[in-house]
């Protein structure tokens, strides 16, 4: 799960990790309050969106006084934030952070993520802040330095003075920094966070060292224990397909191609979203109904799939294992007949049953594209598309 | 000759009173497997058709020398489930279940590396010997007894993959479900170094998936070590980056564990990769003869 930055710093804060005084703002109004209510005389206006590059893309900008903090609010609140990671329609900003001016001295990198390689936390830093750490490990791995948590003790002093050592560091800039380290670990193994990523962490001249931005994402598997984390969701900022989707407890991703897919299972999903491509299509979404596909899941289904306006056909591929194939199919057939679908349905159904499923669907009366093999699912998807 | 599992493997189920334990427990005692005592606390001293229930894997271990355990508890309490059993001096432990924080999964792995215990899982089907036991949630009757191995992230497409060898006529030896989770007990490497000793194993079939680096860790051993013919498919070639696709450890985060670079260094390694996942079963078959 992801969430905005201002509210991965209220949880920062909540761990004693050092970051700028700053308030959310809704409205312009609330924007001009907020300015005043931080006080001094420069402040920072910063968009709100799930996605990186929103400096770049015009959505943090400084202002030196009300008038101005007025001004780039109302030009920032409601526009579209196109960044490298929004794709070309960019994300609607309705959410501000108004943040204190930073002293800066200079600006460094700290990130926390899980090393699947070693199957430990791994704690990265850099000189190089501001840059994506994927560019620094490409062109100058050199300076990247990392350090591996032993999840049995947790991070260690000796570790973090290692890292802080590592960036430089001296006095009380050198102290603050062993101090942020060990709080921010903290504060990613309290939370089941699956990454904590600190870009720039800065240090001021007068020797404090604070998270300028931060991004923290949770592992979804431990959501079950972090309420007033998932109290931080922003529906604004899901696909309304994906949430609509979710009531139903379907795992649905939408995505810009042409042919829709239903799938049970996760890889089998994936490989049939490429399969799809081999054909000549594009795959419009990764659905996995999981399980224990039945009448109502089949049903669902295809309304998300076919609320989707670009699909020209859907591959359904069932692999019944626990799964019977011939109740997959009595689903698949009640609900074409409840719900008008004008596409070409190509049905696969494989495992269990899979032959009396095919006799029902060929005996429907309604007009499936019934495929035997994977491969047959593939060519009859190639010619439903021509 | 089989890999992990055959007939005679003693094995308990963790979490046998449960709806997903209960039924598996009469799937997998139908197959032929050697059901020997379920476990769960509180429960110990009643029976399950017939099978011995015990308030810890210890008892079942000492009552019945159990070997394996096959877990199916929920979340919440599956991390402690892998740790009672390894404690207990289970050899192979299976875990079924989806949905462990990753948290626990550090702990746990970390905890047992060391330990003379083999971990499968979590988040996946488990373990077939075909015509010998099953220890997960496959369906038996599509897997026939032969010589190709076969090793999966994924459920559903790993019996695609078993299902168009078995119609071709090429049986398996065992098929390993190492599972969808960025921490996993087992990994592609571990299950192919298995493969490969194995006299009976003629041929690997191996299935990824976007997400980690565990594809090209098994290609690099495989470049060295292995004679056999290696068939490799990985799903996920048109998955959005940044988007977990299902399995929690399948994702391209920082442009990394794509599908084209895993191929490309699987290709490297003499792996015979297919581009489609229908083509899986004839390119053994071309591999074999």
């Amino acid at each position: 799960m992801k969430i905005h930055e201002y509210q991965a710093k209220e949880i920062l804060r909540k761990y004693n990790v050092p970051v700028p005084e700053g308030k959310v703002a809704f409205t312009v109004d609330e924007a001009v309050e907020a300015a005043k209510e931080i006080g001094g005389n420069i402040w920072v206006v910063k968009a709100q969106i799930h996605a990186g590059g929103r400096g770049k893309g015009g959505g943090v900008k400084i202002a030196k006084s009300l008038d101005e903090v007025k001004q780039l609010a109302s030009e920032i609140l409601g526009m579209q934030l196109v960044t490298h990671q929004t794709g070309p329609e960019g994300k609607k900003v309705q959410r501000l952070l108004i943040e204190q001016g930073i002293n800066i001295e200079h600006e460094l990198y700290l990130g926390i993520t899980l090393d699947r390689a070693s199957s430990k936390n791994v704690i990265m830093v850099s000189t190089e802040g501001g840059m994506e750490i994927e560019k620094v490990a490409e062109e100058t791995p050199e300076k990247i330095i990392k350090e591996p948590v032993d999840p049995s003790v947790g991070l260690q002093a000796y570790q973090a003075r290692k890292l802080a050592f590592g960036l430089g560091l001296e006095g009380t800039q050198f102290k603050n920094a062993v101090k942020f380290l060990l709080t921010l670990y903290r504060a990613y193994d309290a939370t089941d966070s699956s990454l904590a990523e600190i870009n720039p962490l800065v240090v001021t001249k007068e020797g404090d060292v604070m998270a300028l931005d931060a991004k923290i994402n949770f592992d979804d598997n431990a959501l079950y224990r972090h309420k007033d984390i998932v109290e931080y969701r922003d529906l604004d900022e899901e696909e309304p397909l994906e949430i609509e989707a979710s009531k139903f407890n379907l795992n649905y991703i939408k995505l810009d191609g042409n042919v829709g897919c239903m799938v049970n299972g996760a890889g089998l999903a994936m490989a049939t979203m490429d399969i799809i491509k081999l054909a000549g299509g594009e795959p419009a979404n990764f659905l996995d109904v999981g399980g224990g596909a039945n009448k109502e899941t089949v049903a669902n289904g295809f309304k998300i799939i076919l609320s989707d306006p670009n699909v020209k056909a859907i591959l359904i591929n069932i692999f019944g294992g626990i799964v019977r194939c011939d109740r997959v199919a009595q689903g698949v057939i009640d609900a074409v007949k409840e719900i008008d679908v004008t596409v070409p349905i190509v049905v696969r159904l494989e495992g269990t049953n899979a032959e009396e499923a095919g006799v029902l669907l060929n005996e429907s009366g309604l007009n499936f594209e019934v495929a035997n093999s994977l491969k047959e699912a593939a060519e009859k998807v190639t010619s439903v598309l021509k | 000759m089989s890999i992990l599992l055959d007939e005679n493997t003693k094995v308990c189920v963790q979490g046998i009173t449960g709806s997903e334990g209960s039924f598996h427990t009469r799937q997998m005692i139908e197959y032929g497997t050697n059901v020997v005592a379920g476990v769960t606390p509180g429960k110990g001293g009643t029976e399950f058709d017939g099978v011995p229930i015990y308030n810890t894997v210890a008892d079942a271990v000492n009552e019945k020398g159990v070997e394996a355990s096959a877990i199916f508890v929920p979340p919440p309490f599956a991390a402690d489930a892998i740790l009672e059993a390894a404690n207990a001096g289970v050899k192979l432990v299976i875990c079924i279940t989806e949905g462990i924080p990753a948290a626990d999964m550090v702990k746990v792995y970390n905890s047992i590396k060391n330990m003379d215990v083999r971990l499968v899982g979590p988040n996946c089907p488990g373990v077939i010997s075909p015509g010998k036991a099953k220890i997960g949630i496959m369906p038996g009757f599509i897997h026939k007894q032969g010589h190709v191995g076969v090793v999966s992230r994924s459920g559903t497409l790993t019996y695609e993959a078993v299902k168009q060898l078995s119609d071709l006529n090429i049986g398996q030896s065992t098929c390993v479900g190492i599972g969808g989770d960025p921490v996993i007990g087992s990994q592609f490497i571990d299950v192919i170094k298995t493969f490969n000793d194995d006299p009976d194993t003629h041929g690997i079939v191996m299935i990824g998936e976007i997400g980690g680096s565990a594809e090209e860790e098994a290609a690099n051993y495989i470049k060295e070590n292995v004679k056999k013919p290696v068939v490799g498919f990985i799903a996920g070639r048109t998955a959005p980056p940044g988007r977990r696709m299902g399995h929690a450890g399948a994702i391209i985060s920082g442009g990394k564990g794509t599908a084209d670079e895993k191929m490309k260094v699987m290709r490297e390694a003499g792996i015979h990769v297919v581009e489609s996942p229908a083509e899986i079963g004839v390119t053994m078959e071309k591999a074999l003869a």
